[in-house]
C-alpha cells in the first residue's frame, strides 16, 4: 500500500489538459490541409492527384477529400501550396463536409438536440473492429488511459452493443466481418449512433481497390459521425466526440 | 547443391535456386529444421514451385530450396509440425492440397461464404461443454472466433479460427500502383508499421533494377531508433495490459500512460505515433536534428523512470506473480516443434532475434546488447522477456542518441521504391519487430514486375501457441494468456 502511494506521488497527476488547453502536438503532425483555390500551378496539382495513392485530390474540381486522405503527405512534396497544418479539429457530421477547398473551415454542428437529451451527459461506445489494421483501435484505447481520460466527459467503451448509443467502426469493413457488424448493430437499442473512425471506415482507405473489403461503414450503415485519419490522433478523436455531444469539461464540473 | 544461401535482404535469380525432387526436399528441410534446428521463416507456392525459407542464425543467412509441385503434394506437417500453418494457407491461397495434413482447413476463409463455419475439434461427455467467443470480443479488440472445449471448468484444447480482418493484402501488393504499396506494408499489422516498411524497402532494395548505393549512417541509425521506439512502446503497453488483466490497476494505468509518451516520440520523429510515412527508399522522411536530441533524451529519460516505477510496482506484488506464474505454459520442446518465434519463443527458452541472427539492417552490430531470454516458459516469462528486452532497448536507444550526435547529417529525398525490378528473382528480408521477425519475400516476373509478395507476421507462428498454452488452463485464465502473447490478427489476416 505504501508502495502504491509512493508511486502515485511519484507518477503525479498526468491528464492532460484538453480541451481547456489546445493538445501538445508534434512539428511533423499533418492536420486540416490547406491549399490555394484556384490553384497557382495547374500541373503540379495534377501531378499531386496523380501521385495521391488513395485518390483523394480532385484536382478538376480542386478538392481533397479528408475522408479518404491517409495524411501521408506525398502531393504536399509535389505540389508544395498543399500543406497540412495544425488543425486537427477534423471530425464532421457529414461527409460532405469533410472536402477540403482549400479555404477556412466551418466546424460542424452537434448531435440533434433530441438524440442528446436521450443520452443524456454520456455517451456509450461499443467499438467494432472490421478489417483494419488495429491503430485506430489502439488510439481509441488510449482515450481511456489517464493521459486522455474521456471519462472526463461521460464517454464510455461498453462490452455489448445492447448497452451502446453508439457504434464506434474502424477499418474498411470486410467481407469476412460484413455480418458480425450488421449483427452489432441491429442487438444496439436506439438512437443507434454509428462512428466511422479513420479513413478506412469513412471511405475504404488504403483498402478501396479491395476485392475482400467494402468502402468503409458507410457502404452498409449510416455514419453520424466521421473521425478522418491513418489513424485519427486521440486528439482529434476525442475533440470530435466532446463536440459531437455537445460537451466540455467545465459542464462536467458544474 | 541443397540450398542456396541468402544474407537478410539479399536476392537470387529464380534459376540459381535448388529445385530439388519431392523426395529430396523433404529429407533436406528434415534435416535442416528437426537436426539442426533451423527455423521456418516462409513456406509458399508460387506458379506451382514450393519455396522453403529458413533462418541458419549460425551461419547468419536464410537458405531458400524448392520443389515442382502439381495439384498436390504428400504433406510435409506430419514431418514437421511447423510447417502446419504453412501448408493450410497453401492449400487456401492456390488449391494444392497436401496430401496428408491432419486438419486441413482454412486459416483466413478467403473464399469460404461464412467465415468460422467450419469443422471444429469437439469432445463428449457429461460434463464436457463448448464456449465459443467471437468474433466480437468484450474488449476494443480485433476480432476472432475463440472455441473451448471444457470438461467442468478445464479447458482441454482451444480452437482458434480467425480471417475476419483479411482484406487481401498480399494481392493487393501486386495489383496496386507504387504509391499504396508501402502504406499496404505498413498497415499490415498497424502496430508493427516500422519493422513492416523496414522489410519491404530490403526486399524492394534488393528486387529493385536500380537498388540504393548505400544507407547514409544517420539514416540507419534513425531508423534503428524509430524500431527501438516502437517496440519500447508496445512492450511497455503489454505489460500495463498484463497488469490489467491481473487487476493491478496501478501499473496499467501508468503504463497506458506511459505508451503513450513513447508513441508521441516516435511522432516527434515524423509526425505518426505508429511510425508511419517515415522509411523511404533513400532512408527516412524526415532527419531529426541534433538540436533537438536534447529535448528528446530528457523526455526519454523521464518516461523510462515512469516505466521503471510503474514496473517495480508490480514485480514487487505477490498477487501479480501468483496470478502470472505457472500460468499459460508452453513448454520449450513443444514451442521448438511449432516454430514459436519472437517474445513468446523467447519465452519458452528458445533464443533467437534476428537483429543478431541475420543483422544486416540499421546499427546493431555496433551496440552492445544481448538477447534475454527465459526459462520457464509461462505467462511471466513472456512479461520478463517484455521487461528485458526494455533493458536492452532502452540502452540501446541512449546508444543511438549518442551515435547521432556525432554522424552527419542527412540528405532527405523521400523517394519510394517503383516497380521496376530485376526479372524472375526472389528476394528475402527480416527485421526483428516487436513481436517477432517480420519476413517479407518478394518475387520478379519476366518483365520486370513484380509477381508476388509474401508478407510473414510473427503471429503467423505463434497462434497456434496461444491455443497450447491454454490447455489445462481455465476460461478465466484466457485474457491472460492472450496478452502474454498479444498476437496480432490483422498481421496474421493480410
Amino acid at each position: 500500500m505504501l508502495k502504491a502511494i509512493q508511486a502515485r506521488l511519484f507518477q503525479k497527476y498526468r491528464t492532460n489538459k484538453f480541451p481547456d488547453a489546445p493538445p501538445n502536438l508534434p512539428d511533423h503532425f499533418q492536420g486540416w490541409p490547406e491549399f490555394d483555390n484556384p490553384p497557382e500551378n495547374v500541373e503540379l496539382r495534377q501531378a499531386a492527384a496523380a501521385i495521391c495513392p488513395v485518390s483523394a485530390i480532385d484536382a478538376a474540381a480542386n478538392t481533397i477529400d479528408v475522408g479518404k486522405c491517409i495524411f501521408c503527405g506525398k502531393c504536399s512534396r509535389v505540389d508544395q501550396s498543399i500543406r497540412f497544418g495544425s488543425e486537427y479539429r477534423m471530425g464532421a457530421m457529414s461527409r460532405e463536409n469533410l472536402i477540403a477547398r482549400g479555404g477556412e473551415r466551418k466546424l460542424d454542428e452537434q448531435l440533434d438536440a433530441g438524440i442528446r437529451a436521450l443520452c443524456g451527459k454520456s455517451l456509450h461506445i461499443r467499438q467494432i473492429s472490421a478489417g483494419g489494421c488495429a491503430a485506430c483501435e489502439l488510439d481509441f484505447n488510449v482515450l481511456a488511459t489517464l493521459a486522455w481520460d474521456m471519462g472526463r466527459f461521460g464517454i464510455k467503451v461498453t462490452a455489448s452493443p445492447r448497452h451502446a448509443d453508439a457504434l464506434l467502426i474502424t477499418g474498411p469493413v470486410t467481407e469476412n466481418m460484413r455480418m458480425a457488424l450488421q449483427k452489432s448493430y441491429d442487438a444496439m437499442g436506439d438512437p443507434k449512433l454509428v462512428i466511422a473512425c479513420g479513413a478506412c471506415a469513412i471511405s475504404g482507405g488504403i483498402y478501396q481497390t479491395s476485392e475482400k473489403a467494402h468502402n468503409g461503414a458507410g457502404d452498409l450503415l449510416k455514419a453520424d459521425l466521421y473521425v478522418p485519419g491513418c489513424p485519427p490522433h486521440p486528439a482529434t478523436l476525442l475533440e470530435a466526440l466532446v463536440r459531437f455531444i455537445g460537451r466540455r469539461q467545465k459542464d462536467n464540473r458544474a | 547443391m541443397e540450398f542456396l544461401r541468402l544474407k537478410n535482404g539479399g536476392s537470387a535469380a529464380l534459376k540459381d535456386i535448388p529445385q530439388l525432387n519431392f523426395d529430396h526436399f523433404r529429407e533436406v528441410l528434415k534435416e535442416l529444421v528437426l537436426e539442426k534446428n533451423h527455423r521456418v521463416s516462409a513456406f509458399f507456392v508460387e506458379e506451382n514451385i514450393l519455396y522453403a525459407v529458413l533462418i541458419d542464425s549460425r551461419e547468419r543467412c536464410f537458405e531458400v530450396c524448392s520443389t515442382v509441385v502439381g495439384s498436390s503434394y504428400p504433406a510435409l506437417t506430419p514431418h514437421i509440425a511447423a510447417l502446419h500453418w504453412f501448408e493450410r494457407e497453401i492449400y487456401e491461397q492456390s488449391g494444392i492440397e497436401p496430401v496428408g495434413h491432419p486438419w486441413l482447413k482454412p486459416i483466413r476463409f478467403e473464399k469460404s461464404a461464412l467465415p468460422g463455419v467450419t469443422d471444429y475439434f469437439t469432445m463428449q461427455g457429461g460434463a464436457a461443454h463448448e464456449v465459443a467467443v467471437g468474433p466480437v470480443h468484450a474488449g476494443v479488440i480485433e476480432p476472432g472466433h475463440f472455441r473451448f472445449q471444457c470438461m467442468g471448468e478445464d479447458v482441454y484444447f482451444l480452437e482458434i479460427e480467425l480471417g475476419y480482418q483479411h482484406r487481401g493484402v498480399e494481392k493487393m501488393l501486386v495489383n496496386s500502383p507504387d504509391t499504396l504499396r508501402t502504406h499496404l506494408v505498413e498497415t499490415a499489422a498497424g502496430d508493427s508499421s516500422t519493422a513492416y516498411a523496414w522489410a519491404y524497402d530490403l526486399t524492394m532494395n534488393a528486387l529493385s533494377s536500380a537498388p540504393r548505393a548505400e544507407l547514409t549512417e544517420r539514416a540507419q541509425i534513425l531508423r534503428s531508433l524509430a524500431l527501438e521506439l516502437e517496440r519500447i512502446a508496445n512492450h511497455v503497453g503489454d505489460i500495463g495490459a498484463l497488469a490489467g488483466d491481473v487487476a493491478f490497476l496501478t501499473s496499467s494505468a501508468y503504463c497506458g500512460r506511459i505508451r503513450g509518451d513513447f508513441l508521441n516520440m516516435t511522432a516527434l520523429l515524423c509526425g505518426n505515433r505508429f511510425g508511419r510515412n517515415y522509411i523511404t527508399a533513400d532512408g527516412v522522411a524526415y532527419d531529426l536534428p541534433n538540436n533537438k536530441l536534447p529535448f528528446l533524451r530528457d523526455w526519454f529519460e523521464r518516461s523510462v523512470a515512469d516505466f521503471k516505477n510503474a514496473w517495480q510496482l508490480m514485480a514487487d506484488d505477490p498477487g501479480v506473480l501468483d496470478r502470472l506464474e505457472n500460468t499459460g505454459v508452453v513448454p520449450r520442446e513443444l514451442a521448438q516443434v511449432i516454430g514459436a518465434v519472437g517474445v513468446a519463443g523467447r519465452a519458452s527458452n528458445l533464443d533467437m532475434d534476428v537483429r543478431r541472427d541475420l543483422g544486416n539492417f540499421g546499427v546493431y552490430d555496433r551496440l552492445v546488447w544481448h538477447v534475454p531470454v527465459k526459462k520457464s516458459c509461462d505467462a511471466l516469462a513472456r512479461a520478463k522477456v517484455r521487461r528485458g528486452e526494455l533493458r536492452e532497448s532502452i540502452r540501446m536507444v541512449r546508444a543511438l542518441f549518442t551515435l547521432l550526435e556525432s554522424c552527419g547529417v542527412n540528405s532527405v529525398k523521400s523517394t519510394e521504391w517503383n516497380g521496376r525490378l530485376k526479372p524472375e528473382t526472389l528476394a528475402v528480408s527480416a527485421i526483428e519487430g516487436w513481436r517477432g521477425e517480420v519476413v517479407c519475400a518478394g518475387i520478379s516476373r519476366k518483365d520486370g514486375t513484380l509477381q508476388r509478395m509474401k508478407l510473414i507476421d510473427p503471429s503467423f507462428h505463434n497462434w497456434f501457441a496461444l491455443a497450447l498454452a491454454l490447455r489445462g488452463e481455465q476460461i478465466s485464465n484466457f485474457p491472460i494468456c492472450n496478452k502474454s502473447f498479444n498476437l496480432s490478427y490483422c498481421g496474421h489476416d493480410l
